[in-house]
């Protein structure tokens, strides 16, 4: 092989590189799933829980279209209950806390949705409850 | 060779069928998480065409004008005092009557309308120049007339600025947000970059209730209907005489003056 003394410490490096994420996180925590705050008084969201947290981006995606572009303003679930369609006024009126809720797992994978740009985020309670 | 040509007819004829049909795209889409379905609101107020009659008459002190502007403005979280006037929002707001009716002007205009002012809004046209040229369909007239407003799809070109005769609408240079006193936890702020105007309180209609500055007015402003003939808005327009803004320019529009 040509150029040996080169390419072998080349390839050294370049494996060092692609493989550093591994190194870097060596002996740090493992990834924890977040668990973000359940309201207490209510049981059960719109949908099933299990189906919500899979689907909620699309379903919130679809809710804004219809209430805003086809004035369909309230929503019948799978088990045929009516709510009205409204991020602040039902969604957030049992999900009290942003900070306790949605941004609880958004932080932790880095997404950011811009809901809260306009959407008044219910008030936060500060005095350590 | 033929029989591969038979076959791909036969799966364009089938494709023709299918678009034939009739159905939604919705349909054939599984992949999209269709559990429950949508319905509109049993108390909400319809409508083929919302209109307002404004009795200028009754709008005499400074108290009049400003509580029903800021009936609406606390509501709908519109930002107050921005220290720019270039920038400022406004969604009803008082206007010097030959400002707003520039057709209705002459050098011996009586005395009480030269200094008058009126109330304006967005005047909800039939025929809204703003829809026509909106790039993202963010604006577009709803079933019952109402000129909407997707907040959501803007992308802050301002043509429907340049578009509306009326001044009706308002660009957010910056950030709204702190600009808002007291929020409505009910409604959305806006964020920068995005334009907004009257949206006829929709969400208002949708609870059955009247429009906030109608509420605050004291019957100085009529909302209704006015392609109903039977509606109360069209016996107010048959008995007194009315005007609008800017008539030459056929918008159509559906906010009637009484002067």
């Amino acid at each position: 092989m040509y150029d040996k003394e080169k390419i072998i410490p080349g390839l050294i490096i370049f494996f060092f590189v692609l493989t550093f994420p591994f190194w870097y996180n060596l002996g740090q925590a493992a990834y924890k799933t977040p668990e973000p705050k359940l309201p207490v008084n209510v049981k059960k969201c719109i949908e099933d829980t299990k189906w919500m947290r899979a689907n909620h981006m699309e379903m919130l995606n679809e809710w804004r279209d219809m209430v805003v572009r086809h004035d369909m303003t309230h929503y019948v679930n799978s088990a045929g209950k009516n709510y009205e369609i409204s991020l602040q006024k039902t969604c957030m009126k049992c999900h009290t806390s942003k900070k306790e809720f949605c941004d609880k797992c958004h932080v932790k994978v880095s997404v950011s949705p811009y809901c809260w740009d306009c959407h008044v985020a219910p008030e936060e309670v500060t005095n350590g409850q | 060779m033929d029989n591969k040509r038979r076959k791909i007819l036969k799966i364009a004829a089938a494709t023709a069928a299918v678009s034939f049909t009739g159905l939604p795209i919705e349909t054939f889409a599984s992949y999209l998480p269709k559990i429950g379905k949508y319905v509109k609101s049993d108390k909400e107020k319809k409508a083929k065409q919302w209109g307002m009659v404004i009795d200028t008459r009754k709008f005499k002190t400074k108290e009049d004008f400003e509580k029903v502007i800021e009936a609406c403005h606390s509501i709908h979280n519109v930002p107050e005092d921005i220290p720019n006037k270039k920038q400022e929002i406004k969604w009803i707001w008082e206007e010097e009557f030959t400002h707003a009716f520039p057709d209705q002007e002459n050098p011996f205009l009586a005395e009480r309308y030269e200094h008058k002012d009126v109330i304006v809004l967005c005047n909800h046209c039939q025929h809204p120049p703003c829809v026509r040229v909106c790039p993202t369909k963010a604006t577009f007239k709803r079933e019952d007339g109402i000129v909407m407003m997707d907040f959501h799809r803007c992308i802050g070109c301002r043509y429907c600025m340049a578009a509306c005769p009326y001044g009706s609408r308002s660009f957010n240079f910056r950030d709204p947000a702190p600009f808002v006193k007291d929020k409505n936890p009910k409604f959305p702020t806006r964020m920068r970059g995005v334009v907004e105007k009257c949206l006829f309180c929709y969400e208002r209609l949708e609870e059955g209730k009247q429009p906030a500055c109608v509420e605050a007015s004291n019957g100085a402003i009529i909302f209704g209907d006015i392609l109903d003939p039977n509606s109360e808005i069209r016996k107010v327009l048959r008995e007194n005489y009315t005007i609008v803004r800017k008539p030459e320019l056929g918008t159509e529009p559906c906010v009637f003056y009484i002067i």
